[in-house]
């Protein structure tokens, strides 16, 4: 057997198909579930409401009987930064070094015990991806009790953001270490969200590694980033064939409008 | 020494400067921030041995199957079961929140025996002896009575061994009283008698089909087994298409290839007008229509005289020319199948419109075959020997159900729960001395909630068996609960509009939490304490014994496997079993005093009650809110838009024009008024809505559970909504209601 196991570079990554998502919001619960996100007798107030990835509902802005609505779940983008040397906009303003970029994987991290509570990441974050701990998680009596030891419980006065579920990781990488081999398999990891999905229409893996699925689906004509403008270089594309929908994933002036729509329909 | 000012100060300005300046603020704030992260009140969730185990999910009637993951002997998450013939791996957001419903603090957590007045909320624990003791005692002193047919059970299940059990125990204890929700599926049985003649639950084969014409239905809201309908729509969306008809742009709209908004409650209308552009064109499948159909003349006849798309575009208030491309697209498709049942199902509906739906996948023969609906044989493995009623259990049959179904009114229904309310209201039924609930909420889930809770005053003496401190149980006397899924043992057959009978078996995945004992195990206790007829119709241990004879051999093989499926299953093709072998477009064995038309396929202006208003009122289903037996857990509550819940108050939807005419503006609070009950909503505009008609979530209002599922998280709908009666079958048409609306 090789000695380490350091798996080979890696770029994980997530193409969400908004075609096929139907809004249903499976993908937040399980990923509740996986990473003990608390909850409180109140959640209607969304800007407090903890979630790591959330289910946003857009319209074309038109009147009856023309209006459409599209939904787009909207986990952590794990932005690479300019030249992908990990200048993601929070990692960029970290003065704990709480939230970091994994050169191996990709992958955004956050640490919640080297986090202080200054909340300049969720300043710096354009998705809106970054939760702050108001208050220590409590859960109803009883309840604790399905708290997975995988993810830690975050406490009062931390941020806390969407992982890829990164404990998937370590597990498959520590499983495939222990059978001898060097690197994982596509299916050995895979995200809650990806796995709960009843429509699949999120599809994960390495962004650079053409046998994975992701690789040939965010090359799709009708694939977009959020707010590509910004380039903060974002690992999750979404795909939909409606121009409305791409056109929504920025923020164009009335006058750019056109110009935007006729360069991403040639694309 | 003297301390000069000027010396003072440099001491002071010294000590600053070397505390900042040595490591101890930094190390004091350190020090600080993490003792106050380590309060312990933060949880550390215990590691230990990780496994993964296989069972079935009976939060819904989806039939799917679930993988728990469990670190030690707690269960730590749900997902979907790999390889299992309906969900194949994938879960819907209800399944998924499973272990909240398991670890939560409104479980039942012993017997309890109400001591305050009733709903008040005062319990005393009492020991399970003492429970059936009392219970088995109540219904002895009924039945002494010689009014055995005054009790009455309200199963949540209609197959499987608990239900049978109940229902057996009922049979020889001398009550013909067993009830079950209805749901369209029980409209869909009801047209399948009239047409095919056939006893079968309708199954749906979405994954096979290429193209879907739905008339409101939910099918992406809830609609028979999610994860399976999910999954299958996203595959159809590639191949084939789906048309979506509704008044309201719901998730089912938003996804279809194309929405198609029609006035409210007039869908009939529009299958009749679609099937009168394919029998003019003649697209229909002539061979089909000539061997294996009867009636056709006089369903054509009353197609083509009232349904001109001219006609039926004046009704729906969808252009012609759509009908006419609708219909022409719906023939051109190979294995087109049209659905009816409006969101996610809970209201059965008009049977006419099921039928003109039945009669429009008729025109293209699409019954029994791939990509076609099929009639799925009820499940047939519980084959115990007949139960013999004793004199006392004779006279108490032969007084007929309070509900009316299986009376020369409702002559091939079997239960009609919705009309239960009306009959103990209303002074001529026998009464119900005493109510057992298995599986149900009634007092949140029905309809016009303030008729049934009149109702349910009326009856003495209640029982619950929920394993959740719901509506019911806090309105009940008694409470016996079961231990949840996931802690027992039970058989789940069929899935919900799935076109294949599978059986799946939950096990007890983690050890009861709470003092709870199995219902099945209940009623053979309480059966067995009778001696005598209904003592010998149990004859076994216990539940597990009763399960395990029951499946035979199956037993084995589902303890390891947990789903069974006949993947060799074809329906008799053409599974239709009248008396001419043949699809009647025209029911025989229907009533038609009332209406000439009775039995053949049409559209009549029925279903919706009240004359509270000029705004029509009509419910939404959405995946996060569940509407059944369990309330919305913490989880998928957090899921719910704040357009739907927002704080304690409903949100109701309305187009940005009605808003205007009324002067409301997003935000705005509403007083709504409808003929059942009021409310007082807030508002939100929304493009996706016709004019006048105001769309309101349904699933919320709950009023017992704990702090995080109910109390105050607005407005349970059934307060609002009422009960309109098919003539034909007597299940519940009502689609929505007639309101007032104005700016409160």
């Amino acid at each position: 057997m090789e000695k380490g196991h350091n798996t080979t570079f890696k770029r994980y990554g997530m193409v969400i198909d908004l075609d096929k998502c139907t809004g249903c919001g499976a993908c937040m619960v399980a990923c509740m579930q996986e990473n003990n996100v608390p909850f409180k007798k109140d959640e209607t107030d969304k800007i407090r409401s903890i979630t790591w990835i959330r289910v946003y509902k857009l319209n074309n802005g038109k009147p009856y009987p023309d209006t459409e609505i599209c939904y787009l779940p909207r986990p952590c983008q794990h932005c690479s930064g300019m030249g992908d040397h990990g200048h993601s906009p929070c990692v960029s303003v970290c003065p704990a070094t709480a939230t970091d970029y994994g050169m191996d994987t990709g992958i955004v991290s956050q640490i919640y015990t080297r986090c202080f509570g200054c909340r300049y990441c969720m300043v710096a974050c354009p998705y809106h991806v970054r939760h702050f701990n108001w208050w220590d998680p409590v859960w109803p009596e009883g309840m604790e009790n399905y708290l997975s030891p995988n993810v830690s419980v975050r406490m009062r006065g931390v941020v806390e953001k969407c992982s890829f579920c990164y404990h998937r990781y370590q597990l498959a990488r520590e499983r495939a270490f222990v059978q001898g081999r060097k690197d994982i398999e596509e299916h050995e990891y895979q995200t809650a969200c990806t796995q709960a999905c009843p429509a699949k229409a999120i599809t994960f893996g390495d962004l650079i590694n053409p046998a994975h699925a992701v690789y040939e689906l965010k090359n799709s004509p009708n694939a977009f980033q959020l707010l590509e403008r910004l380039q903060t270089y974002p690992k999750v594309y979404y795909l939909s064939d409606r121009l409305w929908v791409r056109m929504a994933g920025d923020n164009y002036l009335e006058e750019e409008k056109r110009e935007m729509a006729q360069a991403k329909i040639k694309r | 020494m003297k301390l000069s000012r000027r010396c003072f100060l440099s001491f002071s300005l010294g000590t600053t400067v070397g505390i900042t300046l040595s490591p101890l603020p930094w190390k004091i704030t350190d020090d600080l921030s993490i003792w106050t992260q380590n309060w312990p009140w933060t949880p550390v969730p215990r590691d230990g041995a990780y496994s993964l185990e296989n069972s079935a999910c009976t939060l819904c009637p989806g039939g799917c199957g679930i993988s728990v993951r469990k670190v030690d002997h707690r269960a730590v998450k749900i997902d979907g079961m790999k390889d299992h013939p309906v969900n194949d791996g994938g879960i819907c957001i209800l399944g998924a929140s499973g272990l909240q419903y398991l670890y939560g603090p409104f479980r039942l957590p012993s017997p309890l025996k109400r001591v305050g007045e009733r709903g008040e909320g005062r319990w005393k624990n009492i020991s399970w002896k003492q429970a059936l003791t009392e219970v088995s005692e109540k219904l002895s002193e009924i039945r002494s009575n010689g009014e055995p047919e005054k009790v009455a059970v309200i199963s949540g299940k209609k197959e499987g061994t608990i239900a049978c059990l109940l229902e057996r125990f009922l049979t020889v204890y001398g009550s013909p009283n067993f009830m079950t929700p209805s749901t369209v599926e029980d409209s869909y049985e009801a047209a399948l008698h009239l047409m095919q003649g056939s006893r079968a639950s309708v199954g749906f084969d979405f994954e096979n089909a290429d193209f879907v014409l739905s008339f409101g239905s939910g099918i992406l809201e809830g609609w028979g087994s999610p994860v399976k309908i999910f999954q299958a729509i996203g595959k159809l969306k590639k191949d084939g298409s789906v048309i979506q008809v509704e008044p309201r742009l719901s998730n089912t709209a938003a996804k279809s290839d194309r929405w198609v908004p029609i006035n409210p409650g007039t869908e009939a209308a529009m299958i009749m007008g679609v099937a009168h552009v394919i029998i003019r064109e003649k697209l229909y499948d002539e061979n089909f229509i000539n061997t294996s159909t009867s009636g056709f003349q006089k369903y054509q006849s009353l197609v083509m005289e009232d349904y001109s798309p001219e006609k039926v575009s004046v009704i729906t208030g969808i252009a012609s020319s759509q009908i006419v491309a609708i219909a022409r697209e719906f023939a051109k498709a190979s294995k087109p199948i049209a659905i009816c049942g409006r969101g996610e199902g809970r209201i059965a509906g008009n049977v006419h419109e099921t039928m003109a739906v039945l009669a429009l996948n008729a025109l293209k023969g699409n019954f029994n075959r791939e990509g076609g609906l099929w009639s799925v044989p009820k499940p047939d493995y519980i084959k115990w020997a007949e139960a013999k009623p004793d004199q006392t259990a004779l006279e108490g049959l032969e007084k007929g159900r309070i509900d009316g179904a299986g009376s020369k009114e409702y002559p091939f229904m079997t239960s009609l729960l919705d009309r239960f309310p009306k009959m103990i209201n209303e002074e001529n039924s026998y009464g119900i001395q005493a109510l057992l609930v298995s599986n149900a909420n009634p007092l949140y889930t029905m309809p016009d909630t303030e008729a049934v809770k009149k109702a349910f005053e009326k009856i003495p003496y209640i029982v619950s068996f929920s394993s959740f401190m719901d509506e019911t149980a806090q309105f009940s006397d008694i409470l016996l609960p079961n231990p949840i899924y996931l802690e027992r043992y039970e058989d789940v057959p069929t899935a919900a509009m799935y076109k294949k009978p599978v059986l799946n078996l939950t096990k007890p995945v983690v050890k009861p939490l709470h003092n709870t004992i199995n219902t099945g195990d209940i009623i053979i206790k309480i059966a067995k304490s009778f001696g005598g007829s209904i003592a010998d119709a149990f004859k076994w241990r216990d539940y597990e014994t009763c399960l395990k004879e029951t499946l035979g051999a199956q037993w084995e093989i589902l303890k390891k496997q947990v789903v069974t499926e006949d993947k060799n299953f074809v329906a008799n093709s053409p599974a239709l079993e009248t008396n001419a072998g043949k699809f009647q477009f025209v029911a025989d064995d229907v009533n038609k005093s009332q209406n000439s038309k009775a039995g053949i396929p049409h559209f009549e202006d029925l279903g919706i009650n009240g004359a509270a208003g000029n705004f029509v009122l009509i419910p939404y289903d959405s995946m996060p809110l569940s509407t059944g037996y369990v309330a919305s857990a913490p989880f998928m509550l957090k899921v719910v838009s704040d357009k739907a819940l927002y704080h304690q108050d409903t949100v109701v939807q309305i187009n940005p024009e009605t808003a205007l005419i009324l002067g409301l503006k997003e935000g705005s609070y509403a007083n709504l008024e409808t003929s059942v009950g009021s409310a007082r909503v807030k508002v939100t505009l929304y493009d996706g809505i016709m004019p006048n008609v105001i769309a309101m979530p349904s699933g919320l209002g709950h009023t017992a559970y704990d702090d995080y599922m109910g109390n105050g998280k607005g407005v349970n709908i059934n307060q609002v909504l009422g009960v309109v009666e098919d003539p034909v079958t007597g299940l519940n048409a009502a689609w929505g209601i007639r309101a007032k609306f104005s700016k409160a």
